[in-house]
């Protein structure tokens, strides 16, 4: 027997719904516990430790642009926020959650240069506030093979291009991330080359649904998430969306990336989600949704540019076995 | 290296079995833990792929044990470990099974086409599944009957297979590891079999010698 489900007989659960409030509130007693008693110990360094955490969990408050919310149920919080790669932090998933409270996200600039009329430097707050926040619900899919379904908040990278006024001779988008080996314990590792680097060309820069990022489900980033602004590029795999970022730049020519310089048979610059080209080691036709897919369900089918066809245009003509 | 003491050395076949026991209970307590873990949700965002790498993980510490027995045995002089190494063989080999078994079910929730495709089409999956089918004949014949069967001279030559099973058993984890650069683990389980195969080497050498 078929059970059909009508659209409008699914149910959107809305962050706040999926780890219940005490349990967020427990969790931030805890840790303004943890700062307090820090500051009360009255060592130096443990005040900048202390503001972190404020900053953590702070709540940042958007409305929802429907045009930009996949109907499909959002991973849990907690799954979302320490299941992730960033190696800076340890290359264990649960290592970001353990390791970045080290992060230090505020102050915090960004410096808009390169092929630009002027460059300049903006702090947090002010790039917070350079265009009005929303909330999107975008699937977000991993080279690995598992996806999630997350409530970012932030507005299109196409307003801070405009602002920042690129010459006819930006034709990339470079974004460098923070390398503090002081901050960030997984520095010590050759792994990547440091600081981590993504980029795009600038008509994917300018696409809608880039999405220049402060927050996810309804809150300031969580460290291990990438605070406190990193990008994110819902139709390319995850790795593209750089985290932490310090500097945008523009280029005329593509930028070396930190995936793509350490393996580019594997780790193409366009990245783009693709079902039909497969990674050398493992399939991307299919990927396990997290939380959802595996023991008692098949994993599901990957969708070209992880369902997002809006942004086929931007290859028309383009050979994407060749640009993967 | 020194002879281990006498007193363990000598040990009274109860006392051995009761070693047998313990080290068969330890062998199975990751096994245990990824159940108990899993049904209480412990096993973090992504259970499926920590019972994979769980799974994959404890075959190569468990093969790497097994091989470790004959060159502990030689250098300690305890020759009752050799009475280990049947079991710890066999777990290993029950390790390899679920990790398989992850793979058909999780990866690919039993359908033999894309099985197939993959074992076909990807190097490090082809390596691990040639390592779980030469292995499968050494499970087989691990019984004393068998044994008898085959004839002792025949069976330690069918057994020698280990000495390819284990490091394609490595080669596959390397090549899984090598893709996001993460080498440091694959690199160590390398060095360790390349030391316990050499020391067979030597020993082979200086008997003919």
């Amino acid at each position: 027997m078929l059970i059909k489900i009508r659209p409008d007989q699914i149910e959107i659960p809305t962050a706040s719904e999926i780890t219940p409030r005490e349990v967020y509130l427990a969790r931030r007693s805890f840790m303004g516990r943890v700062a307090a008693g820090a500051a009360l110990a009255g060592m130096g360094g443990f005040g900048a430790v202390a503001s972190a955490f404020a900053q953590q969990g702070r709540k940042l408050p958007a409305k929802l642009n429907n045009a930009y919310a996949v109907m499909e149920k959002q991973t849990a919080y907690k799954d979302a926020t320490t299941y992730n790669n960033y190696y800076e932090f340890g290359t264990d998933k649960a290592d970001p959650a353990k390791n970045a409270g080290t992060l230090k996200t505020s102050p915090w600039m960004v410096t808009i240069e390169g092929e630009v009329k002027k460059p300049f430097t903006l702090d947090l707050d002010a790039l917070t506030k350079l265009a009005p926040l929303e909330e999107r619900i975008y699937r977000l899919r991993c080279v690995e093979g598992w996806s999630m379904v997350i409530p970012w908040v932030g507005y299109s990278l196409s307003a801070l291009i405009k602002k920042a006024e690129p010459t006819g001779n930006a034709k990339y988008v470079e974004f460098v991330t923070l390398a503090d080996s002081k901050q960030m314990p997984g520095l010590n590792d050759p792994i990547l080359k440091w600081p981590y680097r993504e980029g795009l060309r600038m008509d994917e820069a300018n696409h809608p649904l880039a999405l220049l990022t402060f927050g996810m489900y309804g809150e300031v980033l969580p460290n291990q998430n990438g605070a406190p602004v990193r990008i994110v590029l819902p139709w390319k795999y995850g790795f593209k969306s750089a985290k932490s970022i310090v500097a945008i730049r523009f280029l005329k020519e593509e930028p070396k990336t930190a995936w793509n310089l350490y393996a580019p048979q594997e780790y193409g610059f366009y990245s783009n989600v693709n079902p039909s080209v497969d990674h050398p080691r493992w399939s991307q036709a299919t990927e396990r949704r997290i939380g959802e897919d595996g023991f008692f369900a098949p994993k599901r089918k990957t969708l070209m540019f992880n369902g997002y066809n809006d942004v086929a245009g931007l290859y028309t003509g383009m050979d994407l076995r060749k640009f993967y | 290296m020194p002879l281990a003491p006498a007193a363990v050395r000598n040990l009274r076949p109860r006392a051995v079995t009761v070693v047998w026991w313990l080290m068969l209970l330890l062998a199975a307590t990751p096994l245990l833990r990824l159940v108990s873990l899993g049904f209480t949700g412990g096993l973090g965002a992504n259970p499926l792929e920590a019972i994979t790498h769980g799974t994959g993980d404890w075959t190569l510490y468990l093969l790497c044990i097994t091989l470790a027995v004959t060159p502990l045995r030689k250098l300690t002089g305890i020759n009752w470990l050799v009475r280990m190494r049947r079991m710890l063989g066999l777990m290993a080999f029950l390790y390899m099974a679920l990790h398989f078994t992850a793979f058909i079910w999780f990866d690919h929730f039993f359908d033999v086409a894309a099985i197939w495709k993959d074992i076909v089409k990807r190097p490090f999956i082809t390596i691990g599944v040639i390592a779980l089918v030469l292995s499968i004949p050494l499970a087989i014949t691990s019984t004393n009957g068998m044994v008898r069967r085959l004839g002792g001279k025949r069976w330690a030559l069918l057994h020698r297979l280990i000495y390819v099973i284990v490091p394609l058993g490595v080669l596959h984890y390397w090549w899984d590891k090598s893709g996001k650069n993460l080498i440091a683990q694959p690199l160590l389980f390398a060095v360790i079999v390349a030391v316990l195969l050499a020391l067979r080497l030597l020993w082979r050498r200086r008997a003919a010698g």
